[in-house]
């Protein structure tokens, strides 16, 4: 912990001594030696509370210290990453408490900022604050965080809480041009969907210069004066960028599995006999193994390899990994199912995996709405077509 | 992002290219690399490269361009043809 805060007056040098006067400031902290001599009992006391603590606050891991400046104090924040930032980011990956991620709107600081040093603006998505946060070690730099309800600064920009309007008050409200001697912001280049630049000079008076689309260009882009190449300023859509999504995808499916569970059991029981248990029980368990591989190859396969899959809509690329994939699991059933059957699973293998490919359209960076719109259209009825006739088959398959 | 594509000839995008100035704020902010200014005029040099967030036209200077902008999400998409454009919304727990 450090202790940058201030000692304004030659009275508050000892901190015991009681200061009288405003020469202190709010942060002022109290030191107090542990009590000496032997301890009577347990192990000795913890370390003395932060002097930076207060009656009611939480003081979180990633602040440092504390900066003075004209408009109050601000926190410095550290540039590394622990534990607890790394466990909640795999957290959040997870889709556990996406929606509650967040960080205090306001204004924070890095390193040694000045009033000549810049002022960067992002979401209050702790994700993001600590995608960005990390990519700035050495970098000395205001960041201007926005109430966007957590949510990053894409879809918080394409939301409207990373606004024009969100921009103006934050600046007014952080008193930022008391802080800063220039009148610039670095806004993220994607918030520029929600973000009218110009509106933003009009408001407040800042003029706005678009940054790089990710953190980790922020340095680069600040070293060569504020310039941003090309490959700066499009979007990619890597492997690995694909691959971190998938559990969040997966993670939104949680609400079907009681719902596909007992559809599969009750269906599966259907038969002869009007309904057994013993066939809901066989049978059932092939159907919902049919189901998971709809949602893998729709849900993890199709979103991975993207790319290679033939087709430009992602509901028929999502037909293709399933008729493959479903195929070959039906073919590890062997001769235990009948040719109905098969061809149940494989049209319910493939009516999954066709909608959840198509889903996955809201979560990539180049499909437009009038896109997806297009194939949601063309593609659903027969979507439903194919699982219709999948639990009909697999109902009617029973029976001979 | 040459590896991906999507459906063509979809976008709403429309540039009035009368009333631009040249000023570069769509070329700068667009993340597929739509426009390009030549001899002080922004042009569409990859129209299906579009996806429609909107960000060049939120900061055309002059209204120059006009796009219809949206989510491309298929669970937003399903609650505009229930319940209308209105009150449609995007977000909520289980949404980006």
């Amino acid at each position: 912990m450090s202790t940058e805060t201030q000692h304004s007056s030659a009275c508050c040098e000892s901190v015991n001594t009681p200061c009288a006067n405003g020469g202190l400031t709010e942060m002022l902290p109290v030191y107090r030696e542990a009590p000496g001599g032997e301890a009577c009992c347990g192990p000795p006391p913890g370390p003395a509370s932060s002097p930076f603590e207060k009656p009611g606050y939480h003081m979180c891991g990633f602040v440092e210290g504390f900066k003075t400046t004209p408009a109050g104090t601000v926190p410095r924040i550290k540039t590394k990453l622990e534990t607890p930032d790394i466990l909640g980011t795999i957290k959040v990956r997870l889709g556990i408490n996406r929606s509650q991620y967040t960080v205090a709107p306001g204004l924070y600081s890095i390193g040694d900022a000045t009033p000549e040093s810049p002022v960067l603006v992002t979401a209050n998505y702790k994700l993001t604050f600590d995608t960005l946060r990390k990519d700035l070690e050495g970098v000395h730099t205001w960041v201007l965080v926005l109430d966007t309800r957590g949510v990053n600064v894409w879809c918080a920009a394409g939301k409207k809480t990373f606004s024009t309007d969100e921009v103006i008050q934050r600046v007014n409200q952080t008193r930022l041009h008391e802080v800063v001697n220039h009148r610039r912001l670095i806004l993220p280049q994607l918030s520029a969907t929600g973000v009218s630049g110009k509106k933003v000079k009009k408001g407040c008076g800042f003029k706005v210069t678009w940054g790089p689309i990710q953190a980790r260009d922020v340095k680069p882009f600040l070293k060569a004066g504020l310039k941003a190449d090309k490959a700066m300023r499009h979007v990619t859509f890597t492997f690995m960028e694909r691959l971190i999504l998938v559990p969040v995808e997966l993670s939104f499916l949680r609400k079907y599995i009681f719902w596909i569970l007992l559809a599969g059991f009750v269906l599966s029981g259907i038969g002869p006999g009007l309904f057994s248990i013993s066939l809901a029980w066989d049978r059932g368990l092939i159907m919902i193994a049919a189901c998971v591989t709809g949602i893998f190859t729709g849900a993890v396969v199709a979103p991975m390899l993207l790319p290679w899959i033939p087709g430009r809509a992602f509901a028929v690329k999502g037909v293709l990994t399933g008729v493959l994939i479903g195929a070959a699991m039906v073919m590890l059933l062997g001769k235990s199912i009948n040719f109905a059957a098969i061809a149940a699973l494989v049209l319910l293998i493939v009516g999954i995996s066709s909608y959840l490919a198509m889903n996955f359209t809201g979560s990539t960076p180049y499909t437009s709405p009038s896109g997806v719109e297009k194939e949601m259209r063309i593609d659903i009825p027969f979507q439903a077509v194919a699982i219709t006739l999948a639990i009909a088959g697999w109902i009617g398959s029973a029976f001979y | 992002m040459e590896k991906f594509r999507y459906l063509t000839g979809v976008t709403t995008l429309n540039l009035n290219v009368g009333v631009c100035t040249g000023c570069g704020s769509c070329e700068i902010v667009c993340p597929h690399g739509v426009f390009e200014i030549k001899a002080h005029k922004a042009g569409i040099v990859d129209r299906d490269g579009c996806m429609e967030c909107g960000a060049c036209a939120t900061n055309c200077p002059v209204d120059a361009i006009t796009v219809d902008p949206g989510v491309g999400c298929a669970a937003y998409i399903i609650q505009t043809w229930i319940k209308g454009k209105e009150t449609a919304s995007c977000g909520g727990v289980d949404c980006c």
